[in-house]
C-alpha cells in the first residue's frame, strides 16, 4: 500500500494527498492505493499540484495500516510523519500533544 | 574583526533584492521547481524533511555580539525558537517559511552576513581554528587568510561551478585545531627560517563515502603566492577532476588517482604561469586586512589570579569548568572560554534565541564583543580577562551552558541525522544524547580523559565520524537503523582515519557498544596519563573487537 507525501512549496510543511483531493497536514486522512493504476494516479495528482505550485518533492511512500491508522514503512517517514524524535514539542506531533 | 566595505555591502544587498524576485518569481508561477531550485541552493535554502532549511555563513566561525543577537531575533520571529551550530562553524534553522527567507536574509545582510555559497560546488566557508587570534601557540592569526580567501572565492567566475563542493581551512599553530588535512585544501600558517610567513599546503583531504587524509604538496608557500597558488590547485581540479560521478568528483579521488606527486607537479607547472601575475597579494594589501583582525586591545588585569584562586576555593564546579574549558590566552591576563553546547543529554550544536541573546550580552560585557563558533559545535569567547572568568561562568550556568566537558567523552560531535535531514539513513541526534546521558558523571568523564566521540547519520560524514576517537556511522540495513563504530580515527596535526571494528549495532545496542569500547580502553591503558588514542595507537583493535564480539571475533 502506498501513500502520496510532498511539502508545501511556501512553507516547506510535510503534507500529504488526503482522500478527498487536498494536502492535508496530517497523515491521518491520506488517500491508499493498493495497485499499479492507483500509484500512477497519485502521482498523476501530484506532478500536476507540483505544477500548480502547491507542492515540490512528491514521493509515493509504502505503509501499513496497523490498527486501521497509517503506519509507514520506513522511519525516515514515520519521522517526517510526527516530527523530530528528540523534540516532541516540534512539528506534527507538537499540535497532536496540544490537541490532547 | 573584518567589516564590511561598500562594495561587500552592495554585493550582499544586491544578492538578497536578486534572491527576493527569485522566490517571488517561484511562488508566482513564473520559475519552475527545476528553475528554482539550483538558485535556491546557491542562497543556502535547502529542502529538508520536514521544511525549508537555511544555512547561514559565519566566515571562519568569527561572530560578533550584533550579529549573534540577530541570529537569536531570527530564531524567535521565522524559525522556532532555536539554531543549529554546524561542524562547518555554520549556523542552520530548521524550519523556516520559503516565503519569509528574503526577510530573513534583509535581516542577516543589516548585520553584515549572508548564506551565500553555503550549498554548492562552489569553495564552501572557509573554516579556521576556533581560538583564532587568542591561542598562545599560533604563530599568527589565521583568519586573515580565510578572509582574503573568502573575497576572491565568492562568486568567482571560473571556481562557482566546480566538479564537486570544495573546502578549505586554516590553522595558524603546530597543533591543528581547524582538522586541514580532512579539507579539499588544509592550509597550514607557519614561519620559514627567516621569519617569513607562509603555508604548508595539504591537497585532497576528505571524509564521505571515501574517506582521505590531505597531501602535503608544499612544505611552504610564502603568504604572498596564497591565491595564486589556490588558483592553480583549482584550476587543475577544474580541468581534471570528474563530472562524470558525484562519489568520485572531489579532489581527493583526483590527487588519489593521479598520485600526489604528479598531482603537485601540475599545480606547480599551471602555478609558473600564474606566479607572478595579478593574483601575488601586494603586502600593503595583506597588511590591511590583518589590520582588521588585530587583536583588541586587552589591558592589564593581573588580579586574576587572585579572583581565580578564590573563585577555585569557593566553588569545585567552578574549578572544573576553568580546568576543562578555559584555555591559555597569548596575554597572562586572559583566557579563552568554550562555551559547551553539549550539556548533559542535550542535543549538540544547538541554542535556543535566549542562550543565543545571552551569549551575545556576555560577549558585549567581557569578551570584547567577540564570539566563535568551533567546529566541534560550541561556541568560544576567546578573549576573556581571568579576573571575570567567575562572573562569566556564573552567567553560563544560568543559561546551562556551563557543562564542563570540552574534550570529554560528552562533548558529542554530532550531524542532525535522521530527525531532520534527507539525506540521513539513521538518527544521530538521540545517539549522541544517549551517551551523553550514560556518561553523565563528569568524575567518571574525567577519569576517561580527552576523548572524541563523533557521529554521522550517513556516509556523508557531516558528524565527522571517520576521525572521531570513536566514531559512529548510522547506516539502514533491512529498514531499520544500525550503528557502525569505528575507532582510532583523529582530525589533529596527525590526521588518521579511523578503522571499523566489526559488524554494527541496533539502536538500543550503541550505547553499551560505546561503554564497552571505553571500559576497554580503560583496562588497556598504561596509566591515566595514556588517553584514549594513544592506547587504541599501541594496542590496536584486537582488545576492544575480543571485548565487543567475544568469540564471534575469533571466529572471524
Amino acid at each position: 500500500m502506498k501513500i502520496l507525501t510532498a511539502n508545501r512549496l511556501t512553507d516547506g510543511e510535510v503534507v500529504w494527498l488526503a482522500k478527498d483531493g487536498s494536502w492535508a497536514e496530517s497523515i491521518e486522512p491520506s488517500e491508499i492505493v493498493a495497485d499499479k493504476e492507483g500509484e500512477a494516479r497519485l502521482e498523476a495528482i501530484g506532478k500536476s499540484a507540483v505544477e500548480q505550485r502547491e507542492v515540490v518533492d512528491i514521493n509515493l511512500i509504502d505503509i501499513d495500516l496497523v490498527d486501521g491508522k497509517i503506519v509507514p514503512l520506513r522511519l525516515r517517514e514515520r519521522i517526517r510523519a510526527a516530527g523530530p524524535t528528540n523534540r516532541t514539542d516540534l512539528g506534527k506531533q507538537a499540535s497532536r500533544q496540544g490537541a490532547n | 574583526m573584518y567589516r564590511y566595505d561598500e562594495f561587500d555591502h552592495g554585493f550582499v544587498k544586491a544578492r538578497v533584492a536578486e534572491f527576493t524576485d527569485q522566490v517571488e518569481r517561484r511562488l508566482s508561477g513564473d520559475l519552475s521547481e527545476d528553475e528554482f531550485k539550483p538558485l535556491r541552493l546557491m542562497n543556502g535554502v535547502y529542502l529538508q524533511l520536514h521544511a525549508y532549511m537555511l544555512r547561514i555563513a559565519i566566515p571562519y566561525g568569527t561572530l560578533n555580539s550584533r550579529q549573534l543577537r540577530m541570529l537569536g531575533h531570527i530564531a524567535r520571529r521565522y524559525d522556532k525558537g532555536y539554531g543549529h551550530f554546524t561542524t562547518r562553524q555554520n549556523l542552520q534553522f530548521n524550519w523556516p517559511a520559503l516565503s519569509d527567507i528574503p526577510a530573513i536574509l534583509a535581516d542577516l545582510a543589516s548585520v553584515e552576513m549572508h548564506a551565500i555559497q553555503t550549498s554548492g560546488n562552489c569553495i564552501r566557508n572557509v573554516t579556521a581554528d576556533h581560538f583564532a587570534g587568542a591561542a598562545a601557540d599560533e604563530v599568527a592569526d589565521p583568519r586573515p587568510y580565510a578572509e582574503i580567501l573568502r573575497q576572491w572565492s565568492s562568486v568567482h567566475p571560473e571556481f562557482s561551478y566546480l566538479p564537486r563542493k570544495f573546502k578549505i581551512a586554516v590553522t595558524g599553530a603546530e597543533r591543528d585545531r581547524a582538522a586541514i588535512q580532512t579539507h579539499d585544501i588544509g592550509l597550514h600558517l607557519k614561519k620559514d627560517e627567516k621569519g617569513e610567513l607562509g603555508f604548508a599546503v595539504y591537497v585532497g583531504g576528505g571524509q564521505g563515502r571515501t574517506p582521505m587524509v590531505a597531501k602535503k604538496i608544499r612544505d611552504f608557500l610564502p603568504e604572498r603566492h596564497l591565491l595564486s597558488y589556490a588558483t592553480a590547485i583549482l584550476r587543475v581540479y577544474n580541468l581534471h577532476g570528474r563530472r562524470d560521478n558525484k562519489y568520485k568528483a572531489r579532489i581527493k579521488i583526483l590527487v588519489h588517482e593521479t598520485g600526489v606527486e604528479e598531482f603537485a607537479r601540475q599545480v606547480e607547472a599551471e602555478w609558473d604561469h600564474l606566479r607572478d601575475g595579478e593574483l601575488k597579494l601586494p603586502d600593503a594589501d595583506i597588511r590591511a586586512i590583518d589590520s582588521y583582525f588585530a587583536p583588541p586591545d586587552l589591558p592589564e588585569r593581573p588580579e586574576g589570579d587572585e579572583v581565580v584562586r578564590l573563585g577555585r576555593l569557593d566553588s569545585r564546579s567552578f574549578g572544573e569548568w576553568l580546568d576543562q574549558n578555559v584555555i591559555t590566552h597569548k596575554h597572562p591576563d586572559y583566557a579563552a572560554v568554550t562555551i559547551s553546547l553539549k550539556g548533559i543529554g542535550e542535543v549538540p550544536g544547538d541554542a535556543s534565541a535566549e542562550q543565543m541573546e545571552a551569549v551575545a550580552d556576555l560577549a558585549e560585557r567581557f569578551a570584547f564583543d567577540e564570539i566563535r563558533v568551533s567546529h566541534e559545535q560550541n561556541l568560544i569567547l576567546p578573549h576573556v580577562a581571568r579576573a571575570d572568568l567567575k562572573a562569566v561562568y556564573d552567567q553560563l550556568v544560568s543559561i546551562g551552558f556551563a557543562t564542563p566537558n570540552s574534550n570529554l567523552i560528552s562533548d558529542i560531535i554530532a550531524c542532525p541525522g535522521l530527525d531532520y535531514c534527507a539525506l540521513a539513513n539513521a538518527r544521530s541526534i538521540i545517539v549522541a544524547q544517549n551517551i551523553s546521558k550514560r556518561f553523565a558523571s563528569l568524575e567518571r568523564q574525567r577519569d576517561i580523559g580527552e576523548l572524541k566521540l563523533k557521529i554521522s547519520g550517513c556516509i556523508n560524514a557531516c558528524g565527522h565520524h571517520h576521525v572521531g576517537h570513536i566514531g559512529i556511522l548510522g547506516v539502514e540495513k533491512k529498514g531499520a537503523e544500525l550503528y557502525q563504530v569505528t575507532l582510532g580515527g583523529s582530525a589533529d596535526e596527525h590526521t588518521t582515519v579511523g578503522d571499523i571494528i566489526g559488524r554494527g549495532f541496533g539502536p538500543e545496542e550503541i550505547t553499551d557498544a560505546i561503554e564497552t569500547v571505553v571500559e576497554t580502553y580503560l583496562r588497556v591503558r598504561l596509566d591515566a596519563g595514556e588517553k584514549f588514542l594513544d592506547a587504541y595507537r599501541r594496542v590496536g583493535p584486537a582488545p576492544f573487537k575480543e571485548a565487543l564480539y567475544g568469540g564471534e571475533a575469533n571466529a572471524a
